[in-house]
């Protein structure tokens, strides 16, 4: 014990003398331009799922090759007190002057908390709906059009399935969720209007064993492809190859976990996006407060098509892939039915992808069994 | 628990300061002795993962306790530790496992986030009253129920702790994802926020929120209650041979069951410090695990509430070391929780030691 502490006087002396250093470094920052630029990356879970996390950490990677940044992560920061600290402590003893706190949960109260609290540091959020006005100029969110990559999954698991009945696992009732599912199902359905997507809501973010017994209980119910919006889609992939039956990806490439049944994945490609705020921060200017993008402004893609993908559906997805990447292309438009035969989208009307009333969408299309 | 009978006899005397120094030494003997056993294997497996144990010992140094900010973080990270902790270590007086801290903890975050949305013009000191009321009652109830189910039923207190956990977080998620939930909040279904005004502040001069206080003043409320009084003595006969305390008379059930309740209701004010000082609403954010380090934490302190607060701290300072280690020495996130492992498992060790060499009976 003696010798801890010891060292730890020592510490507090070398520590303390780091903090002031780091506190006066914001405001010489902008004139040394030589130091480089210190980005902090904070995950919900393992970096390493074949999910959510581990696509933000392949950006974060992308970064790492650039000259002049540094990287710092930190896993499994749970969305409480414990992420304001680590966004202070990467700020405080690392001198982080863009940090971004990837889950959704870390954006009200903790991310807004501490970009009161550091003005001079630039805060951006996956997933947030950040707003002018409300917000502060130092704060921004930033997500993707991945459901463009959902509706192409929902192309190609309809040529696929024999069965006429799609799975769908999800974690939560969320906007966020509910669009990937309706779009899959309206992809599927575009191939075959008879089409089903059977729907299983696991509860939370991560919960390997109920998304397995989902799986089963899918499979069980005569579903042939399968799909899933949950942090890591690692358990549902494997237990649905391992089934025997075909799956569609989601977040990462999860090819690997399933050789012969999976098909194509909506993925995620931040470095695009991490990049670009990479860029503003270096030409001395701040990155984007409010920064949305699909398949055409490169922040989603797809996976490539496994050996299971039939001709047809090659082309018909890639037809449709090429419509989304030139802009012409609408998921959502009228007339359209939610699965309880209301109209949700009058006939004629369309919502084009920024339109923000996506973003609150509380209904489940015509065909989506949940 | 020979040790603490003695030092509880012993106070009776004046003169017996010194007695009690050694008898407070004596009892924290294996806990030390296992934190540094700890340090050694640690170090080994560290080795082992090929990094230098005594930078990555420097770095935990440095990240929870080497400055006033790391010494807050560490504080703040201790917090809920210090309520929640109590939830097993209460209980574990009278020879009960009770495990279900994370559940009491949920109860109590939403309890008292429904009753602050209806509060929203109530004063401060009533509003907050009222919502701390409302969480220790609603803990309360799912741990008695526990309790009383191990009495009236014979059921293991332990396995239905942790089933009602589990019904617990059930339920929270239903509500909170359905009647309970502010329409605003799309993608993390929360309750309606509570009113800015009744937000628990931080103590003066620092960024720790008052609940720290609080549950500083709760451990050694319990440590007061389990020591100098008789419902302490009554429990501590209980926990030492239920058969024996019957035969004495004691209300056996009356004892379980209100101890239970008191830990669930230490659980629910740590949910309720958990929305009035952090989140301003129950959501997801509650169950993160806070009841499950209780548990060792618990452990650690040998179940004695005023040993609660130095273990407390010490989880605090892991966890709040925890992002440097992954930061400095891209150490995965699972290195804390193998150092906590092995801190649980050695402690658990050194216990059936104790009575064999160290300690005779």
């Amino acid at each position: 014990m003696n010798d801890f502490t010891a060292i730890g006087r020592r510490r507090l002396l070398g520590t303390t003398a780091a903090g002031l250093a780091a506190a006066t470094l914001p405001l010489g920052g902008a004139l040394a331009q030589a130091k480089p630029l210190v980005v902090g990356f904070i995950y919900v879970g393992p970096r390493d799922d074949y999910g959510y996390n581990q696509a933000h950490a392949e950006g974060a990677a992308a970064l790492k090759k650039m000259a002049g940044v540094k990287v710092l992560e930190e896993e499994k920061v749970p969305e409480t007190v414990a992420v304001e600290k680590s966004m202070e402590s990467m700020i405080n003893l690392d001198g982080a002057s863009l940090v971004f706190p990837t889950s959704f949960g870390y954006f009200d109260p903790h991310m807004l908390k501490m970009a009161a609290k550091f003005p001079k540091v630039q805060f951006r959020h996956c997933g947030g709906m950040w707003t002018q006005g409300k917000h502060p100029a130092n704060t921004g969110s930033y997500f993707g059009y991945i459901d463009e990559g959902q509706y192409l999954n929902g192309v190609v698991a309809g040529h696929a399935s024999k069965s006429g009945k799609l799975g769908f696992i999800a974690a939560k009732p969320i906007p966020q969720v509910l669009r990937n599912i309706n779009a899959f199902t309206l992809g599927a359905r575009s191939v075959n209007p008879a089409i089903t997507t059977q729907v299983i809501i696991t509860g939370d973010w991560a919960l390997p064993v109920k998304e397995a017994e989902a799986t089963n209980s899918l499979i069980a119910q005569g579903v042939d492809v399968v799909t899933c919006h949950v942090d890591s889609p690692k358990v549902v992939v494997e237990t649905a190859e391992r089934r025997g039956i075909m799956t569609c990806g989601y977040h990462a490439n999860q090819a690997k976990l399933a050789p012969k049944g999976y098909l194509t994945g909506a993925e995620w490609n931040w470095h695009k996006v991490y990049g670009d705020f990479i860029a503003d921060m270096k030409a001395n200017k701040a990155p984007g407060n409010f920064v949305r993008g699909g398949l055409k402004e490169g922040f989603v893609k797809t996976s490539p098509y496994g050996a299971a993908v039939p001709e047809k559906a090659r082309t018909m997805a890639d037809g449709i892939k090429a419509q989304m990447l030139g802009g012409a292309f609408t998921i959502f438009k009228g007339a359209m039915k939610d699965n309880k035969g209301n109209t949700v989208i009058a006939a004629g009307k369309s919502h084009a992808q920024t339109d923000p009333w996506l973003e609150s969408m509380n209904w489940l299309v015509e065909g989506v069994i949940a | 628990m020979s040790v603490t009978t003695a030092a509880g006899v012993n106070a009776e005397r004046p003169a017996a300061l010194s007695e009690k120094l050694r008898a407070a030494a004596q009892a924290a003997a294996p806990t030390l002795f296992a934190v540094l056993v700890t340090a050694v294997i640690f170090a080994v497996f560290l080795f082992a993962a090929g990094a230098d144990p005594f930078e990555v010992y420097e770095l935990i140094w440095t990240g929870a306790f080497a400055s006033w900010f790391s010494l807050q973080n560490t504080l703040l990270r201790a917090a809920p530790l210090l309520l929640v902790a109590l939830c097993t270590a209460l209980p574990a007086r009278l020879g009960l496992v009770i495990i279900g801290g994370e559940g009491a903890i949920v109860f109590g975050g939403l309890a008292a986030a429904a009753i602050g949305v209806v509060l929203i013009d109530t004063p401060y000191v009533p509003a907050l009253l009222l919502m701390a009321a409302a969480a220790m009652v609603s803990g309360a109830a799912l741990i008695a129920l526990a309790g009383w189910l191990r009495h009236a039923r014979g059921v293991n207190e332990t396995i239905s702790s942790l089933l009602l956990t589990y019904i617990a977080i059930a339920v929270f998620n239903h509500l909170v994802e359905g009647p309970l939930r502010d329409p605003a909040s799309l993608n993390k279904p929360s309750t309606a926020s509570i009113s800015d005004h009744h937000m628990i502040g931080t103590i003066p001069g620092t960024d720790v929120h008052w609940g720290l206080a609080i549950g500083v003043v709760v451990c050694l409320a319990m440590a007061v209650l389990m020591r100098k009084t008789t419902f302490g003595f009554a429990a501590r006969m209980v926990g030492g041979n239920m058969r024996a305390a019957r035969m004495a008379g004691l209300p056996i059930g009356k004892l379980v069951i209100t101890t239970c309740a008191m830990a669930g209701a230490a659980g629910g004010l740590a949910g309720m410090i958990e929305v009035a000082a952090i989140h301003g609403k129950a959501n997801a954010s509650l169950n993160t695990g806070y009841g499950y380090t209780g548990i060792l934490v618990a452990f650690l302190a040998r179940h004695e509430p005023a040993a609660v607060i130095p273990v407390a701290i010490l989880f605090g300072g892991i966890n709040a070391a925890g992002g440097l280690l992954q930061r400095r020495m891209d150490l995965p996130d699972a290195t804390v929780l193998v150092l906590q492992g092995i801190l649980f498992v050695v402690l658990l060790a050194s216990e059936t030691l104790r009575g064999r060499s160290l300690f005779g009976r």
